[in-house]
């Protein structure tokens, strides 16, 4: 059966494997230069003091590999719609499986080998494909401190989750919808949906924030931010961190407007530290210490809902459908 | 090797349409003791017909003495049918020559003639129990 | 003897309709089996049945002594072609060759590829581009090659012209002649079914209507022409199954297992074919009124 399975197979390993060994390709000739970049650029900005060029000259490169990683977060819908929905849904649509279920090898297996299979090469697609793409964007993820927010589904090992789920999805409705296209256009709606879900209402509480107040220190590459005329929150210096509020307060503890630092007493130079001193910064964050534990979480959801979808799966297969 | 035809209109059951044609071979001499009969697989290969039925025609072949199944080797000719006698063939023809002269005289055709020898074989042959 | 294929008050139900209702068979081994009758009478969820693919609302079904699809021991048993005969239409005919060893341990390679040989057929050709009857005579050699002891066909002849049709029959016969499977053949068509079928289940609207052994049928059925007459004065032990009437003359198809003694009658044999439109015939006239039974002779 797993030779069977592979046989049938072969054409989507290809495609994937292919496209895959020419990413890799191409990160591996433009990564190693990336690195040396950033080692002789930014690393040591500090002593030049002209960081802030430094790095907007660095994150200039490669633009166009840096959205590759957009790639990243679309493989796993794409494997789950082109490897997942087809897997069932196409022999129950031109009644092959009525000459695959009754050759000698009993529904359970066929299944078992298929989900097993191709499961696994998803999983392997995307954990390479994560891999690469984490290896290649590191000195770009340490200049943007951006891992725990706005690339945290493109790196590490969550993708794998992903990928793991919405194949498991895609064999899913294709076992109940039957036709491979809508059985694609469900599973695609369907994981986006779990993805929005979980991002937003599961991932902030997978361990709670930490409060934490403390003395406003400036740095360099930090600065302040106001929305309309609201409270004055602080723009980086969060070294990583995931920040879900922030908030000035005086020492009375009442939020500062941005009219606090228009007063004459702020404004000059040398009474800006006393005068800052004065102030406190109220923060809500999961430190970046958490970022491996988060992922792991994360990852382990949708393995278990790929688990779910595939028990589904393998219990629909003992129903004797036609 | 006698090949056999089938004539799926004619009504007649098709085992018995083989030993038929076995016999009417035995009796035009196209088949003689030590001939081998084809295979089952032989016939139902061309004919498309069930192999039961083969086996049971030549199984009523056996019964009659006309035949012998030799195991691994096929089906084997061992009795030649006694050929009507000549002189009772040729009796039988002139009547039949006589009759079709006065069919002929009443005015039926060709085609006529032949309809009412077709429906008096077939009756003749298939009647059942009344 | 095992039966090749026993049913008890077998049943299958999709939402308010019963697709199969109430059906009761035994069919022995070591024959053709014709199963008539019209399409939706319920031939293609009593073969679906049989292989496991589905399961029965009621009743039960064993197969050869065993429970359908249950096991690959089973599973071997019995070689099934479905209607239209679906292969993978991307794979070529050597790529499903490997699949039937790949999946099935008693799969016969010579004998496979002897067939293959023998239709003319090009291995590396993919089944895509096959035509029906080309199609139908791979889907037949995957269904062999694994030496079931029984076969069971979907109207695998329904789609074909009439050429492709002989030569698939020819093949089948063959194949029963050198391995004496017992074979299933699911048709709506009526015609050559004495030459192939020595056994014939009749079904018509989810009901089994008739069922037996061919010689058996044709010898307690007969064709009773003459002087007009009203068919209930017919004696009780002569079934009347079909009639038609002028008005001096009257024709019956009956069923009787003891010989017609009234000498008013004239008797004449029943064709297999024209046993089975009668039988067809009375089921759509009598289908309001449910069916007790079958009658199995």
């Amino acid at each position: 059966m797993i030779r069977f399975a592979s046989l049938q197979f072969r054409m989507q390993a290809a495609v994937a494997f292919g496209a895959l060994a020419v990413i890799a390709v191409v990160l591996g000739l433009t990564g190693p230069h990336l690195a040396h970049l950033y080692h002789a650029t930014v690393a040591t900005c500090g002593a030049h003091g002209n960081c802030s060029s430094a790095t907007a000259a660095f994150l200039s490169n490669d633009r166009l590999l840096q959205d590759l990683g957009n790639v990243v977060i679309a493989l796993p819908a794409i494997i789950g719609i082109f490897w997942g929905a087809p897997l069932v849904a196409r022999e129950l649509e031109t009644g092959t499986h009525r000459l695959a279920w009754t050759q000698s090898v009993t529904r359970t297996r066929w299944i078992a080998v298929k989900l097993g299979l191709v499961g696994l090469a998803s999983i392997a697609v995307a954990g390479l494909s994560s891999l690469m793409m984490t290896w290649w964007s590191s000195p770009i993820d340490r200049v943007n401190m951006n891992r725990f927010t706005s690339v945290f589904d493109q790196r590490g090992i969550v993708p794998i989750g992903y990928a793991a789920f919405a194949f498991a999805l895609g064999v899913t409705a294709g076992v109940l919808i039957r036709r491979t296209l809508p059985a694609m256009a469900t599973a695609l709606v369907g994981f986006v949906v779990v993805r929005v879900a979980v991002t937003f209402w599961v991932r902030p509480h997978l361990e709670s924030p930490v409060h934490a107040t403390s003395v406003l220190h400036m740095t360099s590459g930090m600065g302040f931010n106001q929305t309309n005329n609201g409270p004055l929150s602080v723009t980086g210096g969060h070294g990583g961190a995931w920040v879900f509020s922030d908030r000035i307060v005086d020492q009375a503890g009442h939020a500062v407007g941005g009219g606090f630092l228009s007063q004459g007493a702020c404004l000059q130079n040398r009474a800006a530290a006393a005068c800052i001193g004065k102030l406190r910064e109220v923060l809500v964050y999961q430190p970046p210490s958490r970022y491996w534990a988060f992922q792991g979480y994360e990852m382990a959801i949708f393995l278990g809902l790929a688990v779910i979808c595939g028990a589904f799966c393998f219990w629909w297969m003992r129903r004797r459908i036609s | 090797m006698i090949e056999f035809q089938l004539d799926a209109a004619s009504g007649v059951a098709t085992y018995l349409q083989l030993v038929q044609q076995v016999h009417q071979a035995l009796q035009l001499g196209l088949l003689e003791p030590g001939d081998q009969l084809p295979t089952a697989q032989q016939v139902v290969a061309k004919l498309a017909i069930n192999p039961n039925t083969v086996l049971k025609a030549y199984r009523d072949l056996e019964r009659e003495g006309l035949v012998q199944p030799r195991p691994g080797l096929g089906t084997f000719v061992i009795r030649s049918l006694p050929g009507t006698d000549p002189t009772t063939l040729n009796r039988f023809l002139a009547t039949l020559t006589d009759w079709l002269g006065s069919a002929r005289a009443a005015g039926l055709g060709p085609d006529d003639i032949e309809a009412i020898y077709r429906t008096a074989i077939r009756n003749y042959f298939a009647e059942g129990v009344a | 003897m095992t039966a090749a294929l026993e049913t008890n008050g077998l049943g299958k139900q999709y939402g308010r309709r019963w697709a199969l209702h109430d059906c009761t068979l035994s069919i022995p081994t070591g024959k053709v089996v014709g199963l008539v009758g019209p399409n939706g009478a319920g031939k293609t969820t009593l073969l679906h049945l049989a292989v496991g693919l589905m399961a029965p609302t009621s009743g039960t079904i064993t197969v050869l002594g065993g429970e359908p699809g249950d096991g690959p021991t089973q599973l071997a048993r019995v070689g099934f072609v479905a209607q239209d005969t679906p292969t993978y239409a991307g794979l070529s005919i050597a790529k499903h060759l490997r699949m039937g060893a790949w999946l099935n341990p008693t799969w016969d390679g010579d004998l496979a590829k002897r067939r293959i040989e023998q239709l003319g057929l090009d291995p590396r050709q993919k089944t895509g581009s096959l035509s029906g009857g080309q199609r139908a005579q791979v889907a037949l050699t995957l269904a062999i090659a694994k030496r079931p002891e029984l076969l069971l066909l979907d109207e695998p002849v329904a789609a074909l012209d009439p050429l492709a049709r002989r030569e698939f029959l020819q093949s089948l016969m063959e194949v029963v002649a050198e391995h004496g499977v017992t074979v299933v053949l699911s048709s709506h068509l009526v015609a050559d079914l004495e030459r192939v079928c020595d056994f014939l289940v009749v079904l018509v609207t989810s009901h089994v209507q008739l069922a037996g052994e061919v010689g058996t049928l044709l010898a307690s059925h007969h064709r009773l022409s003459g002087p007009r007459r009203d068919p209930s004065s017919l004696p009780a032990s002569q079934q009347v199954i079909e009639e038609s009437h002028t008005d001096k003359q009257s024709t019956l198809l009956v069923r009787s297992d003891g010989p017609i003694l009234d000498p008013a009658w004239t008797v004449k044999p029943v064709t297999l074919d024209d046993l089975v439109l009668a039988y067809m015939g009375q089921a759509r006239d009598t289908e309001r009124v449910p069916h007790q039974g079958l009658s199995v002779i």
